[in-house]
């Protein structure tokens, strides 16, 4: 990825101090629940932002809003100081914005390359096919995929689909990248790897939303953590500062106050 | 000896490993809690032990016999029961013929009666709403439903799978209560919970899983204010 740096190009607003990001009191309700709930943060440029919360705390329906899979009922999303929430999805990827996802669908007859091709082509700047090959190239050699370049997608393991799914979204060129889970399933050695390709990603100029359950691994390359629970957000700040806010610790461990009582009934 | 021991168990879905080696030991008579954040394998531990996945390595050993490639419904009959997450009732049935489907195996049939009794000892509220269909209790009382479910297959092993997964307090508490109680009556219990301070509260002897493997186990006490069980649940 020497000469492609895709967050460093043109269309890069030059020295603006204003965040990539703004999420401005997002809500998203699914018929009576509410899975988000007034959600608000900022996002620098530059950073690697985690997103934690127990089970259902709402994660991914709020990627699911930042890259508009669903309109917000209240609040909006705003990229690079425009209003993205409630566009189209293929609107948001056309500003630079990408996304892989939890469960990883490569297109399993083309090559590891044809996917990357396929990703540059509807990415940010709309590359016909010849140009978006040394764009696939570039990328492939970035997620160290690029010694299986000629091989059908279906024939890489766990680790590689991985690793394809963000070539593929890496080739799009975008400013933001939005990770689900791409940890899930590595063995330590494949993740020790995976978290130096995603903090070299972030050097090269990405900014980077992660949602992740292996809480070493997105404690240790987080620069700043939102923790959601029910919909609500309940705690923003370091790694260290939300690892010790009590309502953190209380959501993913339980109260010891109901503890106090059982025993006291028992 | 002890009556359940997994070694090295290893397993996952599909190309996706969850299990790393997880050693286990339960011994008789005891409740015994797996309790770790969401993703770490502690449902995948339950249903492999179970039987429902195959595990790709390691060994299960029940009673001393070595019962790793039997099936689901054999092992059923050996008395592992699972109550499993989300209770998985049969919802346009009765409570009580939803117990009654539990007493099914051979080894339940002939205690069914006083299986039956001990249940509605243990929740009275099952006995006022026996004809009541399943489908039309509130998520605790179902939940006591399957727990009781579990009871009338007569287990050797009795493995709960969430207990406190959507309860309110209340009921959260009341279910916690008959789960002392059963342990206290001599049944040998793996409840599986995210809730770390209940779970340690009721429990005899505890085991923290984080990314597949065995975090750190012993009773409760020792657990409990253990820097390790919020860094597993946290990361630091």
């Amino acid at each position: 990825m020497s000469t492609a740096e895709p967050g460093r190009e043109e269309n890069m607003p030059e020295g603006t101090a204003g965040p990539l990001l703004q999420v401005d009191c997002v809500t998203k309700n699914f018929r009576g629940l509410r899975a988000l709930s007034n959600i608000s943060f900022d996002l620098m440029e530059n950073r690697i932002l985690g997103l934690i919360g127990p089970n259902g705390a709402g994660k991914t329906t709020l990627f699911d809003v930042i890259n508009g899979v669903y309109a917000p009922d209240a609040g909006q999303v705003l990229f690079k100081g425009e209003k993205i929430s409630g566009r189209r999805t293929y609107h948001s990827a056309r500003l630079g914005l990408a996304r892989t996802h939890q469960v990883v669908r490569p297109l399993s007859e083309l090559s590891v390359r044809e996917n990357a091709i396929v990703g540059a082509c509807f990415g940010r700047k709309n590359l016909r096919l010849k140009e978006a090959g040394p764009v696939a190239d570039e990328v492939l050699e970035a997620v160290g995929l690029a010694p299986l370049a000629a091989k059908p997608a279906g024939a890489l393991n766990v680790a590689q689909k991985k690793r394809l799914e963000m070539a593929r979204a890496l080739a799009s060129q975008p400013y933001l990248l939005l990770l689900d889970e791409v940890l899930a399933g590595l063995n330590p050695t494949e993740m020790d790897a995976m978290l130096h390709t995603v903090r070299a990603i972030r050097d090269h100029g990405i900014t980077i939303i992660m949602i992740e359950h292996v809480m070493r691994a997105i404690m240790s390359v987080s620069d700043h953590v939102v923790v959601l629970d029910h919909g609500e957000m309940i705690a923003q700040g370091s790694p260290r500062e939300v690892a010790e806010n009590t309502k953190v610790v209380e959501a993913y461990l339980g109260r010891p106050e109901d503890a106090e009582r059982l025993q006291e009934e028992v | 000896m002890a009556l359940l021991e997994t070694k090295d168990l290893t397993s996952g879905y599909g190309e996706l490993q969850i299990l790393w080696g997880v050693d286990l030991t339960l011994e008789q008579g005891i409740l015994t809690c797996m309790v770790g954040s969401n993703g770490v394998g502690k449902t995948t531990l339950l249903r492999t032990v179970m039987g429902l996945i195959k595990p790709w390595k390691g060994q299960v050993l029940f009673d001393g016999r070595d019962v790793t490639r039997l099936s689901a419904h054999e092992k059923a009959s050996l008395g592992l029961v699972l109550v499993p997450e989300g209770r998985q009732l049969f919802t346009d049935m009765t409570v009580r013929e939803n117990l009654e489907l539990g007493a099914n195996p051979r080894r339940a049939r002939q205690k069914a009666a006083k299986n039956l009794e001990r249940v509605f000892d243990l929740f009275p509220r099952l006995k006022e709403r026996e004809r009541q269909k399943a489908g039309t209790l509130s998520g605790g009382e179902q939940q006591m439903v399957a727990v009781a479910r579990g009871i009338m297959a007569e287990p050797a092993l009795l493995m709960i799978d969430e207990l406190s997964l959507g309860l309110s307090p209340v009921l959260t508490f009341s279910l916690f209560r008959a789960l002392r109680l059963l342990g206290n009556q001599g049944y040998t219990i793996l409840l599986v919970e995210q809730n770390v301070h209940l779970a340690l509260k009721v429990s005899d002897y505890a085991y923290i899983l984080n990314e597949g493997k065995v975090e750190l186990s012993g009773p409760p006490t020792e657990i409990q204010g253990n820097d390790k069980v919020r860094a597993a649940y946290l990361g630091i």
